[in-house]
C-alpha cells in the first residue's frame, strides 16, 4: 500500500529516526516539558536529588561511589529512555512531515480577477473565496473546488496513488487539494481555505504530532498515573520514619531507587508514544484522524453504518442472466438487451452489454445506416430502448413494461412473472425487455458482495460490534443482500435524512456510530457520527464535517480503523496492568535488601536470593529502565488485536500481561543481578 | 488446626452466603419503596416522622445536597454526643455517679462513634454512664450504621440511573433504613441475646464477695510494688442486650463494657459468638445482592460477594493458622498441640471458652467489616495473626465491610480494576454501561490517597516523635504495628486496636479522631461524586464487547487490585512491623 508522500512505511529501528529521536530524547530533559509527563517527572527529580548527593558524597568523600554512581546513572537513562520512546514514536510522522512540506513549496497562482483578467500571485497569498485558474502542468495552489471545468488530477502527492483522477465542477468529485497537480485539461477553482489552514497544512501539523493534544481516555489514565505516584511517593517518604524507628535509616539513592522502581514508569514512560503510534498506524493505512480522540472513538464503536454500494458489495449492480419468456431465444433476448443497452451509459446498462457480449459473442455493430433513435431513460416512462428498422426495443422496470405492453393488448406472461418474482426476492433487479409490444425475458441484475465479508462481519459480531448496511434499494431487495452479506440489520430507502434520524436515534440509546461517507449530503451525518470517516474523493462539504478522511476512498477502511482503535486503547491498558504488576517483584527485590543489614532475618524475602543489597537494588533500577527500551518496539505496533468477545480477550491479556507483568521482573531481575555479580559492578 | 475449627468457619460462611439474597432484596425493595411485610406497622410510623420533621417524601436531592444533608447530620448528632458525654454528671440514668468525660476524651469519643469507628481508649463501665450509652453511643450506633447503608444505596442509585441529578433524599433513605432495616432485626436479636444471659437492667454494679480472695501485686504511682488481698470484685451491669445487636448488626463494636464480645455478659454462649459473627456480615455481604438486582445484574453482585469471599477465606486461613501454630518459644514449656480438652495454639489473650479457631474467625470477620468488636485480643495475636486484621483494614475494609462502607469502599476499588483493566478488551472503561471517565477517576484517587495519606502520615509522624512513642508499650517491630494499627482502625473506621497501645492521651484521642473524621467523610465525599458523575451519564448497552463485571474473571480481577493497590501501598510498613516480629520470634526474639 502507498503512503502518504511516497513516504513508505518506516522500519521501527531506521537509522535516521533513531539518530533524531536520541537527540531528542536529550531536549526532551527540560523540566518545563517534563512537568506534563508526572510520572517521568518525579523520576527526574529523583534522578537529580541522587545528582546532588553523589556530588556531596564525593566532596566528603563517603559514601559508596560506584553504587551511588551507577544508580544515578540508570536513573537519568531512565528519563532518557521514556523521552526516547516519545521521540521514536513522533520521529515517523517527522519524516512523513519532511515529505509532505516539500509539497507545500511555495507555487505561483493564477488568479482570477472580478473581470476575468488573470493576475499571478504567490500562492501563500491566496484566500478563502479567491478564484483561480490552473492549467494542465500546473500545482493546484490551494484546498478549494472546481467551479468550472474538468481535468485529471495527479494527487499522489498526498495519497500515495499514482494513477490520476477525475476532477470536475459540481457534483460530488468537484474538491481538489492544494499541492496536487493539474495533468490535463483547464479548470478553475474557487479557494475555500486561508494559508496555513489548508488540507495539507493540517496533515503536516497531525503527523507531526504537533497539534497533539491528550485524548479524554489518556487525561483519565494520565490522573491514575500521577495518583499512583503520589502513593507510592507517600509509601517510600513515610518509609523513612518506620526505619528511623527500627534503627535501619536509609539513604537517599535506596529510596530513590524503591520510589522509580514502584512508580508506574513503564506505561508513564511509553503513554504518550502509544497513542502517536496509534494515529501513525492510521496514517500507515492512509486514514488522516482530524484529533486523537477520533482514533480512541474508534475503538468504542458500537454501530458501523456501511453504504450497501461500494462497502458491502462490488461498486453497481451487474446483469447476471437472461431469463427468456417460453418460447423465446436467449440470444434473441441477449440481442435485443443489447440493442436496448448501447446508449445506456449506466453502469448497469454498461453491464447487459458486457454480460451479451462475453455470453453470446455479440459485438456493438454499426448502426450509421440503421438510423437508431434512441429513446433515454425518463422518470416518467421508467423505461429506455431504441428504435431501429421498424422494431421498438424497451427495457424497464417490470411495472413501467408491463404498463407499456398492456396499451398495446399484451400481457407478461405467467412465467415471466414468477420469474420477476423470484429475482427481487433474491435481492437482485429484475429488468424486463420488449420487443414491439410483446415481453422477451428478464435480465437479472444482481449485487456482487465483496468476498470475505461474512467473516469480517462475525468477527465484528464478537467484538460486539454492530453492522448496519444503508441502501436506497427497497426492504426486500435489501433483507436479501443484508442477508447474503450477514449484516446485522438494514436500513431500506434511505435517504440521508433518515441516516441522520437512525445515527441520533442509536446514540440516544448510549452507542457510538461510525460511518463514511463521500457527498454533500452526508455532510450533516458524519458530523453527526462519533466517528465520521470521508472519503478523500468526496466534496469538500463532506471532508470537514467528518473527523477522519481515508485518502484511499475505501469505504470498508472503516473495519479497520475501528481495529486500530482497539488495538491503541489494549495497548494502553496492557502496558498499564503490566506496569502495575512489575511492583511486586520490585518489592520483594528491594526491601529486603534495605533492611537485610539490620536485620538479616528479613533475607527470607529476598524470594530472587539476589547476591548483595547493592546489587539488589541496582538490578531492579537497570530492569526497570531496560523494559522501558524493551516495550517501544510493542508500544509503537500495538499489541496484536484478536476480533474476539470482550471475556476471551481480557482473559487473554490479563494473563499475558497481568500475570506475565508479575513473573517477568522475577526473571529480569535475577539475570541483571548475575550478570553484574559476575562483572563485580556491585 | 482442627476439623472443627475448619467446620465453624466453612458453617459460617454458608450461613452468610444464605442470607446474603433474602436481605440483599429486602433491602432493595425498602430503598425502592416497594412493598414489604413490614409496611403495614411502619408505614404510619414513617409517614408521622415525615409530618414532624416536615421532610417532602417525595423531594428527590442531586449528590451535593444528599452529602451536605449527611454531613450536617453527622455534625449535629456528634456535638450532642459531645454534650451529654460532659454533662453526663448533671444527668439521670448515672447510679454510679460518673463524672464528666473529659474533653479530649469526650471528643474523641463523640467523633470515634459518628464515624462509625467505635474506637474506645476508655473504659467505658467506668466512664459512661447509662444515659451515654443509650442516648449518646446507642444513637450513633444506629444512624452512622444508617447513614453508611444510605450511602452505598446512593452508589447503587449512581450506577442504575441514568441521565439524572437526582440520587434519592437523605432523610426519607434513613428513615426507611432504621424503621426497616436496623430496628426490627434489633428488637428480635436483642431477645436471642437475651436468652442467651446477656443483661439487660439499669442496676447499679454488683459487689460480688470472691469465695477464693485473691493475692495481687500491684504497682504504685511511685513504683513500688505492693501486695494487696482482694475479696471483692464488682460486676458491671447495664442494658447491654439492645446494644449487643446494633453493636454488631450496625459493624459499630463499640463494646458495652471494656472487654467487648470476650465479657461473659456481652457474649455468653457459643451460639450468641456465631450469632454475632452472621450479625457482622450480614448487611454488608446482603448489600452486594442489593447492588446487583438494583442495578439490574445480579451475576455482578455475585462476582463481588465472590471477591469479598475469597479474600476473607484467605484471611481467615491465614489468621487460623498462625493462631493454631502458637509460640514456637513456648514449644518446650506448654502443650500448645489440639486436643479434646484444649483448642491448642497460641491462648494468650484468648478466650479459652471460644479457642483458636473462632477467635482467629472473628478477628477476622471484624476486621474486614469495620466492626471492630472483638472476642480476645488482637495485640496478643502472634506476628502473623496479628498482621491479618491489620491487613484487613489496610485493604480498604472492602471485604464484606462496614455497613454500606464496604460497598462504597469496594466501589473505589471496582472503578479502578475497570479502568486498569477495562482498556484491555478495546474500548474505553466502563462499568455497567456507565463510562468511568477522568472525573471519575481522580475522585477514586482522591479516595484511595486520603486513606493512604491518613495511615501513613500519622503513623510515620507517631514513630518518630515521644508522644507517639510514649503510647507504646512493647518496644521493637510490635510498637511499630501498635501505633499503625491505630490508625489503620482509626482511618479505616474500625475501632478495634492492638490493645497494648495506651491511647489514652491528648495526641491519641486528637490524632485518632482526626484519622476517623478523614477516614469517614473524607472518603464519602469523592465517592458520591462518583455516583453523582455516574448518574449524569448515559448507559452504553451491553454487548459482547462490553468489559464483563460478572463471573470469575471479574472476581480475580478484582482481588488482584485490591492485593496490588493494598499490599504495595502498606508492605514497607508491614515488613518493618509484623512481618520483621514474625522473623524475629522464629529466631527466637519476642516482644
Amino acid at each position: 500500500m502507498n503512503t502518504p508522500g511516497q513516504a513508505k512505511a518506516k522500519p521501527v529501528g531506521d537509522k535516521k529516526i533513531v539518530l533524531r529521536a536520541i537527540g531528542d530524547s536529550v531536549s526532551k530533559l527540560d523540566p518545563r516539558t517534563m512537568v506534563k509527563n508526572p510520572v517521568m517527572f518525579v523520576v527526574e527529580v529523583g534522578s537529580a536529588l541522587t545528582t546532588l548527593q553523589l556530588v556531596r558524597d564525593t566532596l566528603h568523600h563517603v559514601g559508596r561511589f560506584a553504587f551511588g554512581l551507577q544508580i544515578t546513572a540508570w536513573l537519568w537513562f531512565t528519563v532518557l529512555f521514556a523521552n526516547f520512546a516519545e521521540a521514536m514514536a513522533e520521529g515517523r510522522g517527522k519524516a512523513q512531515a519532511d515529505t509532505l512540506r516539500k509539497a507545500r513549496a511555495e507555487t505561483q497562482a493564477h488568479r482570477l480577477r472580478s473581470d476575468g483578467s488573470a493576475e499571478v500571485v504567490p500562492s501563500s497569498k491566496l484566500r478563502s473565496g479567491d478564484v483561480v485558474r490552473v492549467k494542465a502542468g500546473e500545482f493546484i495552489p490551494g484546498d478549494g473546488e472546481v467551479i468550472e471545468g474538468v481535468a485529471s488530477v495527479d494527487e499522489s502527492a498526498i495519497t500515495g496513488e499514482s494513477a490520476p483522477v477525475i476532477r470536475e465542477s459540481g457534483g460530488d468529485r468537484s474538491a481538489v487539494t492544494g499541492g496536487t497537480r493539474v495533468l490535463s485539461d483547464e479548470i478553475k477553482v474557487k479557494i475555500t481555505s486561508n494559508p496555513g489552514e489548508t488540507f495539507l497544512d493540517r496533515m503536516i501539523r497531525l503527523v507531526e504530532g504537533a497539534s497533539r493534544q491528550r485524548t479524554p481516555n489518556e487525561i483519565a489514565l494520565n490522573i491514575l498515573l500521577a495518583g499512583l505516584t503520589i502513593i507510592f511517593l507517600l509509601a517510600v517518604v513515610t518509609l523513612q520514619p518506620y526505619a528511623i524507628y527500627s534503627g535501619a535509616p536509609q539513604n537517599i539513592f535506596v529510596l530513590v531507587s524503591l520510589l522509580v522502581c514502584l512508580i508506574p514508569t513503564t506505561i508513564g514512560g511509553l503513554l504518550s508514544a502509544i497513542g502517536i503510534a496509534g494515529m501513525d498506524r492510521m496514517i500507515q493505512r492512509n486514514v488522516i484522524a482530524m484529533s486523537g480522540r477520533a482514533v480512541e472513538a474508534s475503538g468504542d464503536v458500537d454501530v458501523l453504518l456501511l453504504d450497501k454500494t461500494g462497502t458491502i458489495t462490488l461498486g453497481n449492480r451487474e446483469a447476471t442472466m437472461f431469463l427468456p419468456c417460453p418460447n423465446v431465444d436467449e440470444t434473441d433476448l441477449a440481442n435485443a438487451a443489447q440493442l436496448a443497452s448501447l446508449a445506456d451509459e449506466t453502469p448497469e446498462g454498461r453491464s447487459i452489454v458486457v454480460l451479451a457480449k462475453e455470453k453470446y459473442g455479440l459485438r456493438g455493430r454499426d448502426f450509421a445506416q440503421h438510423n437508431p433513435v434512441f429513446i433515454p431513460f425518463s422518470a416518467q416512462t421508467r423505461m429506455s430502448g431504441v428504435d431501429l428498422d421498424g422494431r421498438q426495443i424497451r427495457k424497464g422496470a417490470p411495472d413501467a413494461i408491463a404498463k407499456y405492453i398492456a396499451e398495446r393488448g399484451q400481457q407478461v406472461p405467467k412465467e415471466t412473472q414468477q420469474c420477476v418474482a423470484d429475482i427481487s426476492n433474491g435481492g437482485g433487479t429484475p429488468l424486463l425487455v420488449a420487443e414491439n409490444g410483446r415481453v422477451l425475458g428478464v435480465i437479472a441484475l444482481t449485487d456482487i458482495v465483496k468476498g470475505g465479508m461474512l467473516e469480517r462481519f462475525n468477527h465484528l459480531r464478537a467484538m460486539g460490534i454492530r453492522t448496519m448496511m444503508i441502501t436506497g434499494d427497497n426492504p426486500l431487495t435489501a433483507a436479501a443482500i443484508a442477508r447474503q452479506a450477514g449484516v446485522d440489520d438494514f436500513l431500506a430507502e434511505a435517504r440521508p435524512e433518515d441516516k441522520m434520524a437512525l445515527i441520533k436515534r442509536e446514540q440516544a440509546k448510549g452507542k457510538l456510530v461510525a460511518m463514511t461517507g463521500d457527498g454533500t449530503n452526508d455532510a450533516p451525518a458524519l458530523a453527526q457520527a462519533d466517528v465520521g470517516v470521508a472519503m478523500n474523493t468526496g466534496t469538500q462539504a463532506a471532508k470537514e464535517a467528518g473527523n477522519m478522511v481515508d485518502l484511499d476512498s475505501n469505504p470498508t477502511k472503516l473495519i479497520e480503523i475501528v481495529e486500530i482503535g482497539k488495538q491503541l486503547l489494549i495497548t494502553r491498558g496492557a502496558l498499564t496492568t503490566f506496569s502495575v504488576a512489575n511492583d511486586v517483584a520490585k518489592y520483594f527485590a528491594i526491601i529486603p535488601a534495605m533492611f537485610a543489614g539490620a536485620f538479616p532475618q528479613l533475607n527470607v524475602l529476598n524470594l530472587m536470593r539476589l547476591a548483595t543489597p547493592q546489587s539488589a537494588i541496582l538490578s531492579a533500577v537497570i530492569f526497570n529502565a531496560l523494559i522501558i527500551i524493551a516495550l517501544i518496539p510493542l508500544a509503537l505496533r500495538g499489541v496484536t488485536y484478536r476480533p474476539v468477545g470482550a471475556a476471551a480477550l481480557l482473559r487473554r491479556n490479563l494473563f499475558i500481561y497481568g500475570l506475565g507483568g508479575v513473573i517477568a521482573p522475577f526473571v529480569g531481575i535475577k539475570l541483571i543481578d548475575m550478570l553484574i555479580s559476575y562483572l563485580h559492578f556491585a | 488446626m482442627t476439623a472443627n475449627g475448619w467446620f465453624q468457619i466453612l458453617f459460617f460462611l454458608l450461613v452468610i452466603f444464605l442470607v446474603t439474597k433474602p436481605l440483599g432484596v429486602f433491602m432493595a425493595r425498602v430503598f425502592n419503596r416497594e412493598k414489604t411485610f413490614l409496611d403495614p406497622f411502619l408505614r404510619p410510623v414513617e409517614k408521622l416522622v415525615y409530618r414532624v420533621t416536615a421532610v417532602d417524601e417525595q423531594h428527590e436531592m442531586c449528590w451535593t445536597e444528599y452529602t451536605t444533608a449527611m454531613l450536617l447530620f453527622s455534625g449535629v448528632s456528634m456535638t450532642l454526643l459531645y454534650l451529654i458525654e460532659r454533662l453526663q454528671k448533671w444527668l439521670p440514668f448515672n447510679p454510679q455517679k460518673l463524672p464528666n468525660v473529659e474533653p479530649g476524651l469526650a471528643f474523641g469519643t463523640a467523633a470515634s462513634f459518628t464515624t462509625n469507628t467505635n474506637w474506645q481508649s476508655y473504659v467505658p463501665e467506668t466512664t459512661m454512664s447509662y444515659l451515654t450509652q443509650m442516648m449518646g453511643l446507642a444513637y450513633h450506633n444506629f444512624v452512622s450504621a444508617a447513614v453508611g447503608i444510605v450511602l452505598a444505596i446512593v452508589v447503587t442509585r449512581g450506577i442504575a440511573r441514568r441521565e439524572t441529578e437526582k440520587l434519592g433524599n437523605f432523610w426519607v433513605d434513613t428513615t426507611r433504613c432504621l424503621l426497616w432495616v436496623l430496628l426490627p432485626m434489633c428488637l428480635v436479636g436483642s431477645l436471642i441475646f437475651v436468652s442467651q444471659g446477656v443483661v439487660q437492667n439499669f442496676k447499679p454494679y454488683t459487689a460480688a464477695q470472691l469465695l477464693d480472695p485473691q493475692t495481687v501485686q500491684v504497682t504504685g504511682a511511685d513504683g513500688k510494688t505492693t501486695t494487696r488481698t482482694v475479696t471483692q470484685q464488682v460486676i458491671a451491669q447495664g442494658p447491654v442486650a439492645s446494644q449487643e445487636v446494633i453493636k454488631e448488626f450496625g459493624t459499630n463494636g463499640g463494646g458495652f463494657f471494656n472487654a467487648n464480645s470476650s465479657h461473659p455478659f456481652e457474649n455468653p454462649t457459643p451460639f450468641s459468638n456465631f450469632f454475632e459473627l452472621v450479625l457482622i456480615f450480614a448487611i454488608p455481604s446482603g448489600l452486594t445482592y442489593t447492588l446487583g438486582r438494583v442495578t439490574g445484574s445480579p451475576r455482578h453482585g455475585w462476582a463481588v460477594w465472590g471477591a469479598m469471599a475469597f479474600l476473607f477465606l484467605a484471611a481467615v486461613s491465614a489468621a487460623y493458622w498462625a493462631e493454631s501454630r502458637g509460640n514456637p518459644q513456648f514449644q518446650d514449656y506448654v502443650d500448645q498441640h489440639a486436643s479434646a480438652m484444649q483448642s491448642g495454639g497460641n491462648l494468650e489473650g484468648k478466650e479459652v471458652r471460644f479457642g483458636t479457631a473462632s477467635s482467629a474467625l472473628f478477628a477476622t470477620v471484624t476486621t474486614d467489616a469495620s466492626c471492630g468488636a472483638v472476642n480476645g485480643m488482637h495485640d496478643s495475636f502472634t506476628p502473623l495473626g496479628g498482621m491479618v486484621p491489620l491487613i484487613n483494614i489496610m485493604l480498604g475494609e472492602a471485604v464484606f465491610g462496614g455497613v454500606g462502607a464496604g460497598l462504597y469502599g469496594m466501589f473505589v476499588f471496582i472503578v479502578l480494576s475497570v479502568f486498569i483493566a477495562g482498556l484491555m478488551v478495546g474500548r474505553t472503561p466502563e462499568y455497567l454501561g456507565k463510562k468511568i471517565e477522568s472525573y471519575d477517576v481522580k475522585m477514586a484517587m482522591l479516595a484511595v490517597l486520603i486513606l493512604t495519606f491518613t495511615i501513613l502520615g500519622f503513623s510515620a509522624f507517631a514513630v518518630v516523635e515521644p508522644f507517639g512513642t510514649a503510647g507504646i508499650t512493647n518496644p521493637g517491630p510490635h510498637g511499630l504495628s501498635q501505633i499503625l494499627y491505630a490508625y489503620v482502625s482509626s482511618a479505616g473506621n474500625n475501632g478495634s486496636a492492638f490493645a497494648g497501645i495506651n491511647a489514652n492521651t491528648m495526641w491519641y484521642n486528637t490524632s485518632t479522631a482526626v484519622a476517623q473524621l478523614l477516614g469517614r467523610f473524607f472518603m464519602i465525599i469523592p465517592i458520591m461524586a462518583i455516583a453523582g458523575s455516574l448518574a449524569r451519564k448515559k448507559t452504553v448497552p451491553e454487548s459482547a464487547g462490553s468489559f464483563p463485571v460478572t463471573g470469575a474473571l471479574f472476581s480475580t480481577l478484582l482481588v488482584s487490585t485490591i492485593l496490588i493497590v493494598g499490599a504495595l501501598t502498606f508492605f514497607p510498613a508491614l515488613s518493618l512491623g509484623p512481618i520483621l516480629e514474625h522473623l524475629l520470634m522464629m529466631a527466637g526474639k519476642s516482644f
